[in-house]
């Protein structure tokens, strides 16, 4: 590199403080959004409560906030809650992680094998299209009414999503670096470990990301058929004893869940995925 | 016009009687029509031709990529079966991994040799350090110009230390100004060692200014129209010369062998 010379250095300087500058903006920008976020929130709030104080709408069919936040706060001081949200937790992560697991390794092994796919194709096809949820039923005769059943039930739903992200991000390889790498003298093994897998990445991410929700929506839903706990037997349990603020405080709890999980997953990728360029706004 | 490599250099690649056809939508179509050619040790080739008249095809055939329709190419008297890293390969693209680092990406190929993390990254600096991106070692590509992807291509195209380059249009994407910069630079390099190169390129200036002789190909399906020996003095400047009066000659030459076909090719 040739020395920085005195006009580059200034310059660097005045790209320092006009980037400074953008940080500075996009703070503000950023705490505005945070504002206004609430605001909406409370005003939802407000107009709820509102409605249901004043007669305008009956609570028992609708709950309202405070109700909410003093079952909330029961649950969580009584710590009665923490089993349901465990054995859903539980359940979710079990099938998440088994899922994910079998559907990478299916998609890469459909992938690299090119008899494997032509073959099982009409089935991948037939058993994706197959709206999973409907097998509930089925899973609770045959695995009874315990975690098993949610397990397998989040599993079957986690397991394509990963299949088909992972088979596409495979194929979808850019081929020039494919060529490249055998050129440097890559074999087959490599060209799958250290080309297609690495480039698969950003494919199976956003498929783990989908797979997290799927995960959840699995095991609640097994819960809601039929559990002995969880935070889907909470919800079927309230609304069958008409507790409407039992089913809204059950949601509200799911809802911080997936989105926590959803967070989390985005740190990861942010952390894995750092040769991506970055994309202002994004 | 046609002319041989001197006699004292031994012949590095030969390629004999080479046709090839691709298959599109079962139909064979022609790309190259009996290319004979031989390249001496250390001789730095240059290609021009219209595009499409299968130069890209030539190299794929003669890096081991698939072997052609009919014909052959020997290294070092051996027919070329397959890939072999000893040849590297340069695309116009700079097809660098993009989740590798600079680092990583150059000593991408000594890594699928088996050599050890600690040989491979000291050679992978100093190839950085040569091709000018010393201090851009933890870079990713999205990071990076293209000129100096360009640059980290070419390194890792010379970590395997191979003893011949195919370069396809290597420069042909960059910029004017970018362009004569690295060509003056890949000179430079050249010159150490002398490797024997095959270099594509659709610029006359480039070819004159860097080989020792130029293929001109026809229209597809492509053959060697004439064979152009430049006996201008080494070390070269890319630039310096360019303007005398022994390069507008050899400019026109080629020009006038050239322009039939680009017109040809449409
Ligand atoms: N893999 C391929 N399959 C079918 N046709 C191809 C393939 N590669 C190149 N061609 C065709 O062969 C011709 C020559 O291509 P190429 O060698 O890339 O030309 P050049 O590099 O001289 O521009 C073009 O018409 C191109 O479309
Ligand atoms: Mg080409």
């Amino acid at each position: 590199m040739p020395p920085v010379s005195v006009a580059a250095a200034a310059e660097t300087g005045a790209v320092e403080a006009r980037e400074r500058h953008r940080k500075l903006a996009r703070r503000q920008e950023q705490l505005r959004t945070t504002l206004w976020r609430l605001g909406v929130l409370v005003a939802f709030a407000g107009a709820w409560e509102g409605a249901t104080r004043g007669g305008l709408i009956n609570p028992f069919w609708v709950s309202g906030p405070s109700l909410i936040v003093a079952d909330l706060w029961k649950a969580f001081t009584s710590g009665s809650v923490f089993l349901h949200i465990g054995v859903t937790l539980y359940e979710a992560f079990l099938g998440f992680v088994t899922g994910a697991v079998a559907g990478i390794l299916s998609g890469f092994a459909l992938a690299r094998w090119d008899r494997l796919s032509r073959v099982l194709d009409p089935y991948v096809t037939a058993l994706n299209s197959l709206p999973r949820v409907a097998l509930a039923p089925l899973f609770i005769l045959w695995f009874g009414i315990g975690v098993t059943s949610k397990v397998i039930l989040a599993f079957s739903l986690v397991v394509f999503i990963l299949l088909v992200n992972t088979y596409a991000g495979a194929k979808n390889v850019d081929q020039d670096l494919i060529i490249i790498s055998r050129l440097l003298g890559a074999n087959r093994r490599q060209l799958t470990v250290k080309v297609i897998l690495p480039s698969s990445i950003p494919w199976i991410f956003a498929g783990l990301r989908l797979g997290l929700a799927y995960a959840l929506i699995g095991a609640v839903v097994g819960e809601v058929i039929v559990a002995q706990a969880g935070l889907g037997f909470l919800i079927s349990h309230s609304a069958g004893v008409f507790n409407t603020t039992g089913v809204f405080s059950a949601l509200i709890i799911l809802m911080v869940i997936a989105m926590l999980l959803n967070e989390l997953m985005k740190a990861t990728e942010r952390k894995l995925l750092r040769w991506r360029p970055q994309i202002p706004g994004i | 016009m046609l002319s041989t490599p001197p006699a004292a250099f031994s012949r590095k690649i030969v390629v004999e009687s080479l046709s090839h056809a691709f298959d599109i939508d079962g139909r064979s179509v022609p790309v190259l029509t009996d290319v004979s050619l031989e390249v001496a040790q250390g001789e730095f080739l240059a290609i021009v031709g219209p595009s499409g008249c299968g130069k890209s095809t030539l190299l794929n055939i003669v890096s081991g990529l698939f072997p052609p329709t009919t014909g052959r190419v020997t290294v070092d008297g051996v027919p070329v079966e397959g890939i072999n890293p000893r040849i590297g390969y340069m695309f116009a693209r700079d097809a660098l991994l993009p989740w590798r680092t600079s680092l990583a990406n150059v000593a991408f190929g000594p890594e699928l040799a088996g050599e050890p993390a600690d040989r491979r990254e000291a050679r992978a600096r100093d190839l950085l350090r040569l091709t000018g991106l010393a201090g851009f070692e933890g870079s990713y590509p999205s990071q990076l110009s293209q000129g100096m992807r360009q640059r980290v291509s070419l390194a890792r195209t010379l970590a395997r230390n191979p003893d011949i380059l195919l370069m396809d249009e290597p420069f042909g994407a960059l910029d004017a100004q970018t362009k004569l910069v690295l060509e003056e630079e890949f000179l430079r390099i050249w010159e150490r060692d002398r490797k024997t190169v095959i270099f594509v390129t659709h610029d006359l200036f480039e070819a004159i200014a860097m080989a020792d002789r130029v293929a001109v190909f026809s229209a597809r399906p492509g053959r060697i129209k004439s064979l152009v020996a430049l006996d201008l003095p080494r070390p070269r400047s890319v630039t310096a010369g360019r303007f005398g009066p022994r390069f507008q000659d050899l400019y026109d030459r080629l020009w006038d062998d050239l322009r039939y076909e680009v017109v040809a090719a449409g």
